[in-house]
């Protein structure tokens, strides 16, 4: 195996094409216990790490564009993506222990597809877009649309993300994650629910969208769940209608970590629970 | 198969090595540099044994490429005492007795003095927290949080 550590998109991308079946490094903390245990044996290790950029969060069009090698903890200590992206901040933060979080990626994340990536029903309910460069040149994909199933991505042989754009925050707008694990540390979700969210003055619901984690074999952006709360503040009926919404929504399996019948439950019962944090950040309130 | 140059500062120490590119940074630590403190438990990141800091962050050394640490510093559980002066954390980790086998302790300590360094009047909870990534089979974990607690009294009650 071979080891490069290229200075540019440009020496990446082309180090990349010459070397098929070459995998890509920027937290490692997935990639390298696959090398560990053969489950890959790759020729060549490219780490995107030294390239610039690729360790910044930088302001962008009023939102935020963070970097495909910045780490869960950067992200945890930045206080305007706390400001503005509570939700995403707290979904990243969730995944592994402290040591992890030293060098874990959205991208990574993103890119590992695991049904039950913490950060990703967080994003996608931000409405983040994935930046992904490659032979073909540089491509701006939704966050829904990179994973495709367990284990699968939209990424065509030689591309890899640079980076991820959070958008900018709308006016009274919130947004929320929350999990189901059977501990209170260090485990893979058993249901994650993302929510994010915009109100009238009034208290009504403008905008929302509700993505589920670990119900399917991707993330699931549900469109009737935002549609229950469209235009209502959120109050029993509309959390009731919401929950319903992802309950019948959810797709899941039934596995040594929750049955059918619960994930269902659970999609529901936490869709609300972060609505509920979603709207009350909306309203400029802690939560 | 050519072997890569790495420069890296070690403990404080510039230090290079040469170092194959499947070679984690654990491996290099231990394999190639002496550096037996770090231990290996798990080998995937879970039981955190291996904890150093890299550019002052705390990651599992199994979960890093040696390669990857060119320009970086690091610091492992053989920088923490100050020649024969034990780090408070390590005098009252024995004075509390808060390790029994002791393959856990060189990652604890070093992960519990990164929290210190960030936090130095954390509350129980998030000790715990803290160290969730750092497994110990024997002790029961109530005597480690204990000590660390008692070492940030003590710290802060000496700055």
């Amino acid at each position: 195996m071979r080891y490069e550590a290229p200075s540019s998109v440009e020496d990446a991308v082309a180090t990349l094409a010459g070397a098929p079946g070459a995998h890509v490094l920027a937290g490692g903390t997935d990639l390298l216990v696959r090398l560990r245990s053969e489950m890959i044996e790759p020729d060549l290790i490219v780490d995107i790490k030294r390239i610039k950029g690729m360790r910044e969060i930088a302001p962008e069009a009023g939102g935020w564009r963070i970097g495909a090698a910045v780490s869960g903890a950067e992200i945890g200590e930045h206080e305007g993506l706390r400001a503005d992206w509570p939700g995403v901040v707290e979904a990243a933060g969730l995944i592994g222990s402290t040591q992890v979080q030293g060098r874990a990626t959205l991208a990574g994340n993103l890119c590992n597809a695991s049904p039950a990536a913490d950060s990703v029903p967080a994003m996608v309910a931000a409405g983040a877009v994935a930046r992904i460069v490659g032979p073909e040149g540089t491509r701006d994909l939704a966050v829904i649309d990179v994973p495709k199933g367990p284990g699968k991505t939209a990424l065509a042989r030689g591309e890899f993300i640079a980076s991820i754009l959070l958008p900018a925050k709308a006016p009274r707008s919130g947004d929320a994650y929350l999990r189901f694990i059977p501990r209170t540390e260090m485990d893979i979700a058993v249901v994650g629910c993302g929510v994010s969210l915009s109100l009238d003055e009034e208290g009504r619901v403008t905008a929302a969208r509700v993505a589920l984690g670990a119900v399917g074999p991707k993330v699931i952006l549900v469109d009737a769940a935002a549609e229950a709360i469209m235009g209502r503040a959120l109050d029993e009926a509309a959390l009731s209608d919401l929950a319903a919404a992802c309950s019948k929504a959810a797709t899941p399996i039934d596995d040594k970590r929750g049955t059918v019948a619960f994930r269902r439950h659970v999609a529901g019962v936490l869709a609300r629970r972060a609505a509920v944090i979603a709207g009350a950040r909306a309203k400029g309130e802690q939560a | 198969m050519s072997r890569i140059h790495v420069t890296t500062k070690i403990n404080g120490d510039a230090t290079e090595f040469l170092c194959e590119a499947e070679a984690t940074l654990l491996d290099v630590l231990r394999d190639e540099l002496g550096l037996t403190g770090t231990k290996e438990g798990c080998g995937t990141g879970d039981c955190g044994a291996c904890s150093v800091t890299v550019d002052g962050r705390l990651v599992c050394s199994c979960l890093m490429l040696g390669a990857e640490a060119e320009g970086c510093e690091i610091t492992t559980i053989e920088g923490m005492a100050a020649g024969d002066q034990l780090h408070p954390l390590q005098k009252k980790f024995i004075e509390m007795a808060a390790l029994q086998c002791g393959i856990c302790t060189p990652g604890i300590l070093v992960a519990a003095k990164s929290l210190l360094e960030r936090n130095p009047d954390p509350s129980e909870e998030e000790v715990r927290y803290w160290l969730a990534g750092n497994l110990c089979r024997c002790t029961g974990y109530d005597k480690i949080i204990r000590a660390v607690l008692d070492t940030a009294a003590d710290m802060r009650r000496a700055s």
